[in-house]
């Protein structure tokens, strides 16, 4: 519907309308260019539209001048008028207000010639910026439910499951396990009641891809839901979202309800005799419920901590019935294989992980994003040529994937090519898909008790291996952070680290020490330089730093003076300033007022006496 | 219908949609009343123990009244390694309290969460549902600031 009025208006102006933008103020920017172009007398020729997420986060607020797909970024409100009058009165495009990669490299005006947006293979994301998630019709349009027709009247479930093994799917939610394997296990499960779960928790800190698919297109999950519910013989759903992402729950229950009064949720779906129902399960904040068995019980009304497995879900799920899980992004694969095939999604990536991947390239990166790229890929294509490296001419250190659970690659692995397969061998793991990047200034020791700290606190409790040595774990962290640890802690540290791995009951634990054994493991002069010379080379860990002022090129601008909230710098005007050391609480306020043109303020380790 | 009844009523009464209850209550209360728990208690024929434990295992549950601004600083790894410590050690010594804890004034509650899923603004501060990405150490002052006049009003 919306597809035909769009034809009548010469362009359209795209306003990404997702989180992050929006957080950026991309709703403000959308009222000023509809006020502009009335202004302008232009609102017969040109339509604003809200988008979903464009992956390009960092950036916003985005806009796209289409059908030329000029990419417009940091659109300020001051800068709407100049744009209106330039590009779209006078058909001018604004260079200043375009991509450029490099200082050095000249601006990029459509989006397609970016390196963030032309390397990717969107199959998950493939409506990515083109439709509007709180109309079904919009998502119809695009062929949307009719790989559920297709499902339902012309292959039978068997059939389903046949296609979906075919197409070498494994999970996306962090083991990889053979997607049409796990249905196949549910559908033979004896029992006539069976349920559908979707695992919309992403306790991984850095991670957004569910969010934003979520998000962005509700329907795409919804589908793959239904068409999983016929292969298995289920007639009940759950997606479960974690409590902080209230947006996509409001869009979810918008879309479940447009799917119910098209009839394609209810009983006798599509008129064959297939009924299904959908219920959203909100999480309550606790990061172990990601965890299937974990997650069931949440479901159930129950504290959150794992059971051991078997009976898995697929034999004892929810209320003790056959439960098949899977993640969204498992979810949202499955239109598409349905679609167009398991042959030409087998290939797509590698010999054992097939299709894509969306990752979450978050960190000390120059392009912040969501991407989505064909499994195979090198971990140094997805940094320098989407990525676009690393901000502020700084050195990369490396890239923390698989949250928690996983663990650190250096510059050396950069040739990785990225699978399940490759991950794990380097000592991580796919996890589900956030990539943090790291410099020169991110400390390694420190990133390693960061996530210790989290799964610690994130334990359930249950069994004591994983309860106590994480905590062990983090006080040998702690110490060496501290400049008090000595050189056997390192051996300690791997000793606990494996003992955890082996004896811990759910998966939380089984790679709680993960981060800790790869940062030992490729990063060990770091953390011999915390032990042996109490320094921090990243200049990270409190207890190992000081706060100087160089009196070279300090000019006695005040500035740090005023700024201190501890009254730890003295000096007069224009003449050099000194921190004291023992009032100082190492808070960087100095540092970050320091004017650049002086770069006075410095940080050194180890620490001043 | 008292507030309590009506949120029951929308749950049907179902025990298992607890977590659910819990949040409603949460969502009308801030926090979880100690009176308001017993009556869900009462009213479900639930333990009021059971209640009480799922009350405290999810971290989304506060059993102490919040201020009256909820300040939450991210602490997921992108916004860590952007440096979320920092800013978070800024705001405790400003507001003057401990994460987790309430300003004298019952102004501020300071929270911390792990991601929000906008990590591309790292480090990201929420105020009263706001996000404020890309904070800074000295940016933060003013940020409270901000609120803080607002308290006639
Ligand atoms: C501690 C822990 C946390 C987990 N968190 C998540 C999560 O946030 N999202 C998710 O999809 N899977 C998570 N998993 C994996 C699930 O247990 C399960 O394997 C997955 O949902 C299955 O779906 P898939 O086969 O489609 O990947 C977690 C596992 C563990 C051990
Ligand atoms: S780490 Fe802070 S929003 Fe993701």
């Amino acid at each position: 519907m919306r597809k035909k009025a769009r034809k009548d208006f010469r362009l359209h102006l795209l306003v990404c309308a997702g989180t992050g933008c929006a957080a950026n103020g991309s709703f403000i920017i959308k009222d000023a260019l509809e006020k502009e172009i009335v202004k302008q007398g232009l609102e017969d020729e040109i339509a604003v539209i809200t988008t979903d997420c464009q992956g390009f986060c960092e950036r916003g607020p985005i806009v796209i001048v289409q059908p030329d797909g000029i990419f417009y970024h940091r659109i300020k409100k001051e800068d709407v008028p100049h744009l209106v009058e330039e590009h779209l009165f006078k058909g001018r495009p604004v260079k200043s207000m375009m991509f450029v990669p490099s200082p050095e490299e000249p601006a990029i005006p459509r989006l397609m010639d970016i390196g963030f947006f032309k390397h990717q293979r969107l199959i998950v994301l493939r409506h990515r910026g083109r439709l509007d998630p709180e109309n079904i019709e919009e998502y119809i349009g695009f062929e949307g439910y009719s790989s559920l027709e297709k499902a339902l009247t012309r292959m039978t479930p068997p059939e389903i499951i046949k296609e979906i093994k075919a197409s070498g799917l494994r999970g996306r939610g962090g083991a990889g396990f053979p997607t049409g394997v796990k249905w196949e296990l549910c559908r033979t499960s004896p029992g006539k009641k069976k349920y559908i779960v979707c695992n919309g928790d992403e306790g991984d800190p850095g991670a957004f891809m569910d969010r934003s698919v979520l998000e962005s297109d509700p329907h795409t999950v919804i589908e793959g839901m239904l068409i999983g519910a016929r292969a298995i013989g289920a007639h009940k759903g759950y997606i479960y979202v974690r409590s902080e992402y209230p947006l996509a729950v409001k869009k979810l229950l918008i879309a479940l309800r447009q799917a119910e009064e098209y009839g394609l949720l209810g009983e006798n779906i599509l008129g064959t005799n297939f009924s299904f129902t959908i219920d959203v399960v909100q999480g309550a904040g606790a990061f172990v419920c990601g965890e299937e068995t974990a997650l069931l019980a949440s479901i159930e009304g129950k504290v959150g901590r794992p059971r051991p497995r078997p009976p898995y879900p697929a034999e004892k799920g929810l209320w003790g019935r056959p439960t098949n899980i899977n993640n969204v992004e498992t979810w949202a694969n499955v239109p598409v294989i349905i679609a167009r095939g398991a042959l030409w999604f087998s290939s797509i990536g590698t010999k054992r992980s097939k299709g894509t991947k969306i990752f979450s390239l978050v960190g000390k990166i120059n392009n912040t994003g969501l991407v989505e790229v064909p499994m195979g890929i090198t971990l140094g294509q997805i940094i320098y040529d989407i990525g676009g490296g690393i901000p502020d001419g700084k050195e990369f250190k490396a890239v923390q994937t698989g949250g928690p659970s996983g663990g650190c690659i250096p510059r050396e692995l950069l040739d990785l090519p990225i699978d399940y397969e490759g991950l794990s061998k380097a000592g991580s793991m796919m996890g589900s898909g956030g990539m943090i990047v790291m410099d020169e200034d991110t400390c390694m020791v420190d990133v390693a008790r960061y996530f210790l700290n989290f799964t610690q606190e994130e334990s359930c409790g249950k069994c004591p291996s994983c309860r106590l040595g994480t905590k062990q774990m983090v006080h040998i962290l702690n110490r060496i952070c501290e400049g008090t640890g000595g050189e056997h802690d390192i051996a300690f540290l791997e000793e606990v680290g494996r003992s955890v791995k082996l004896a811990s009951l759910c998966g939380l634990g089984q790679t709680a020490s993960n981060p800790v054994l790869t940062t030992i493991k490729y990063f060990r002069e770091e953390y011999l330089a915390h032990i042996r010379e109490k320094r921090c080379p990243a200049l990270v860990c409190k207890s190992l730093i000081s706060y100087i002022i160089d009196p070279q090129t300090c000019s006695g601008c005040t500035v740090c003076a005023k700024n201190c909230p501890s009254a730890a710098i003295s000096g007069e005007a224009k003449k050099i300033h000194t921190i004291d050391q023992t009032k100082c609480t190492k808070c960087g306020i100095c540092l970050s007022v320091c004017p650049p043109k002086f770069k006075a303020v410095k940080k050194t380790s180890p620490a001043v006496q | 219908m008292s507030k309590i009844e009506k949120i029951l009523k929308d749950h049907h009464y179902k025990r298992s949609r607890i977590i659910q209850i819990l949040q409603h209550v949460q969502a009308e209360y801030k926090y979880l009343p100690k009176d308001i728990l017993e009556s869900v208690s009462q009213k479900l024929k639930m333990p009021l123990s059971t209640i009480y434990s799922i009350a405290t295992f999810y971290a989304a549950f506060s059993l102490t009244p919040r201020g009256k601004h909820l300040c939450t600083v991210c602490m997921g790894t992108a916004c860590h390694v952007r440096g979320a410590p920092d800013v978070l050690a800024r705001i405790e010594e400003k507001l003057g309290v401990e994460t987790g804890g309430t300003t004298d004034d019952k102004q501020f509650t300071l929270e911390t969460v792990n991601c929000l899923g906008a990590c591309a603004l790292a480090p990201i501060v929420v105020i009263d549902g706001t996000y404020h990405g890309q904070t800074t150490v000295n940016k933060v002052g003013g940020l409270l600031d901000k609120y803080h006049e607002k308290k006639g009003t």
